[in-house]
């Protein structure tokens, strides 16, 4: 945290969906920063803002969303940027892949012309030229014989198989930042172990800053250096991976890991966290997680804790930590 | 009417016919191929090959798993299963009868049930919760103040209180709640075999942890059979007492839960446990346990299926198809290295097991 300059900076972010009938405050009061070349995990059920935190640095929100904070990605200010200059970002400096690589690429264009496309957009090359790039982004994500893939269409492909030719799109320009949004999720474990190791290693060579967001914390463990504990719009512990798996401190944390299936042998029942995660339109007073909360005590249910420091790297949002 | 309710597994089940001893679903070469849209006039007709040819029983009281990667023909094994599709070739006894000759199928399915993966999908929209769960009921005969006073003790048994929860529509629930009422409509007409098909692939972690864990009480209330179909390796381990892998329409291993955790013998399921993340960062994989994605089920390679992704394939295994063997009383694998005298250079010179 003393780093001096943060690839991502995101301070006091709050987004707000006003579309329905009531305002929807996704996200309430997130800071995270992430150093060059350092992978964080945003880790949370559905619903509690990760992917919004995420999607805010691009500002891939729907029109009318209200954006607070302020957020610098490589030293630029994202939130006052012009649509041009959005363009100029999204590439070059921040790329993002996709759950779904299929809803993502565009299916009446072959592969290889869509990764050419992205190239020619950002840098004055020849068509040529960006066809040979392609190619070496092909090899580069391990693709079998590239060079008949490249003149496949998106229905062509397997789901592992789209999903590297995502990352090698998302590559194409040498950006700084990649924003993975739970790439995996969509496959099978013998597939996601691939990617996975396929997302660490391209992170190594090109020294990316990478923000994952999964709900799997199996899934960030693996490729993550920190874990940002998100739940109901906010960041409720964050800490390097062994602290977050190996000594959580946030009951939340703590219910998450206590409730994993492969710590329950032979135990016949399941330790769970009551209840389900609360309604954004309709939020507790107080701490959002306090009524599934196990320690939760009289103040934890007026008064919303701060995310104090914890430890080395660590940060808690927890009333027994204040 | 709710006696049934209150039924513990030691009771006998009138409708139990061969006894304990007896598996409750029996399947014999059971094939389904779907065809595909041929690529020209002339080119010969392909197919999926989504089954090919599988045996296997499911005991009674048991929780039996099944996993392998998508196209492996799990779920259209489970759809066979249900009878929502008409097999190819093969046969499916239940409790020791021929489904759709000694057993008729609307018996069949009034004790077979099934709960699928995408809990809104499953509901209609335009029904009320209490109105799904008695639906299956009036079906079958039962009437419909009967038939709602049970769906009403059964939301109760699912944790979902009745006065709130019965008037509602599927879009004013949760996923979780969703497919609590899934569980309850599978469970109103008593079955005795539920096809679990994903059921909890879709819910975050804290609500699969509780839907898990109301699975199992249900189980050793009503006296249930499970049919379990997961990707989720560790949620099968915690869930099922047999386990059986599948890959490209074939069954690869069958045995007991800590057999095939702890002794595995196809090195399939050998990959596929050494694919879940490990959760200790110490520990991270450095190899993919397999390269590339699955082969297409419409031209599965010859001989051993998994021979063009196994690290110990040699070329015996693209000419012969492995039977699934026993290879001790809890396991059985469809191997050339654990059958005796097969020719793969680590086969076992004896046949003694």
């Amino acid at each position: 945290m003393t780093d001096p300059a943060p690839m991502i900076d995101i301070r006091n972010l709050s987004v707000t969906f006003n579309r329905g009938r009531k305002p929807v405050k996704a996200v309430n009061g997130v800071s995270l920063s992430v150093r060059p070349g350092e992978v964080v995990a945003l880790l949370g059920e559905s619903g509690s803002g990760k992917s919004v935190t995420m999607r805010s640095l691009l500002r891939l929100h729907p029109a009318g969303t209200t954006i607070e904070g302020t957020m610098t990605v490589a030293g630029r200010d994202v939130t006052g940027l012009s649509k041009r200059e959005l363009g100029d970002l999204r590439g070059p400096i921040v790329s993002m892949v996709f759950q779904e690589p299929r809803l993502a690429l565009d299916p009446v264009y072959t592969l290889g012309r869509q990764i050419e496309e992205t190239i020619m957009r950002h840098e004055k090359v020849s068509r040529a030229e960006a066809s040979a790039r392609a190619l070496a982004l092909f090899r580069k994500v391990r693709i079998p014989s590239p060079e008949r893939r490249l003149k496949n269409y998106p229905h062509e492909m397997s789901g592992g198989m789209l999903q590297r030719s995502m990352i090698a799109m998302a590559l194409a320009c040498n950006p700084k930042v990649l924003l993975a949004d739970e790439p995996t999720t969509a496959l099978d474990a013998t597939v996601q172990i691939q990617i996975l190791l396929l997302i660490r290693d391209l992170q190594r060579e090109y020294g990316l800053s990478v923000i994952f967001v999964t709900h799997d914390i199996g899934v960030a463990a693996e490729v993550a250096d920190r874990i940002a504990v998100m739940y109901a719009g906010r960041i409720v512990e964050e800490g390097t991976v062994s602290e977050i798996i190996h000594a959580p401190k946030h009951p939340y944390t703590q219910g998450l890991l206590g409730a994993r299936v492969e710590l329950a042998h032979g135990r016949d029942r399941l330790i769970t966290i009551p209840g389900a995660p609360p309604d954004l339109t309709n939020m507790p007073s107080g701490c959002a997680f306090s009524p599934r909360c196990p320690v939760a005590s009289e103040p934890c249910h007026t008064r919303v804790p701060e995310l104090v420091s914890q430890g080395e790297a660590g940060r808690v949002a927890c009333i027994q930590y204040a | 009417m709710t006696d049934y309710l209150h039924r513990s597994m030691g009771d006998l089940d009138p409708r139990d016919r061969g006894g304990p001893a007896q598996p409750l679903v029996s399947v014999q070469g059971l094939v389904k191929h779907f065809p595909v849209k041929s690529s020209g006039l002339f080119q010969p007709r392909k197919v999926v090959r989504a089954v090919d040819s599988i045996n296997f029983e499911i005991l009674k009281g048991e929780t039996l798993g099944v996993v392998g990667e998508s196209g492996c023909g799990k779920s259209t094994t489970a759809r066979l299963l249900m009878q929502l599709v008409k097999p190819d070739k093969g046969e499916v006894l239940f409790d020791g009868e021929t489904v759709g000759g000694a057993i008729s199928l609307g018996d069949y399915r009034r004790q077979v049930q099934m709960v699928f993966q995408d809990s809104y999908a499953s509901l209609n929209p335009r029904l009320t919760i209490e109105e799904s769960v008695s639906f299956g009921p009036r079906v079958h005969g039962v009437p419909a103040q009967t038939a709602i006073a049970r769906a009403h003790d059964l939301l109760h048994r699912v944790g979902l209180e009745p006065n709130r929860f019965a008037g509602r529509y599927p879009h004013e629930l949760s996923g979780g709640q969703r497919q609590r009422v899934n569980i309850a409509r599978a469970l109103a007409l008593e079955p005795r075999l539920v096809i679990l098909d994903e059921a909890v692939s879709a819910l975050d972690k804290s609500v699969e942890a509780q839907v898990l864990n109301l699975l199992l009480d249900l189980k050793r209330d009503f006296g249930l059979t499970y049919l379990f179909i997961s990707h989720d390796l560790n949620v099968v381990r915690f869930m099922c007492d047999r386990v059986m892998v599948m890959y490209l329409g074939k069954v690869a291993e069958i045995g007991s839960r800590d057999a095939i955790f702890e002794r595995t013998k196809h090195p399939y399921s050998a990959a596929l446990l050494a694919s879940m993340p490990s959760m200790d960062p110490q520990a991270r994989a450095l190899e993919p346990p397999l390269v590339g994605d699955p082969p297409s089920p419409i031209d599965p390679p010859s001989g051993c299926r998994f021979h063009t992704r196994c690290k110990f394939a040699e070329d015996i295994c693209a000419q012969i198809v492995p039977p699934l063997a026993a290879i001790s009383q809890a396991q059985s694998a469809a191997c050339l290295m654990s059958m005796p005298r097969s020719g793969h250079s680590h086969a076992p010179v004896h046949g003694d097991l």
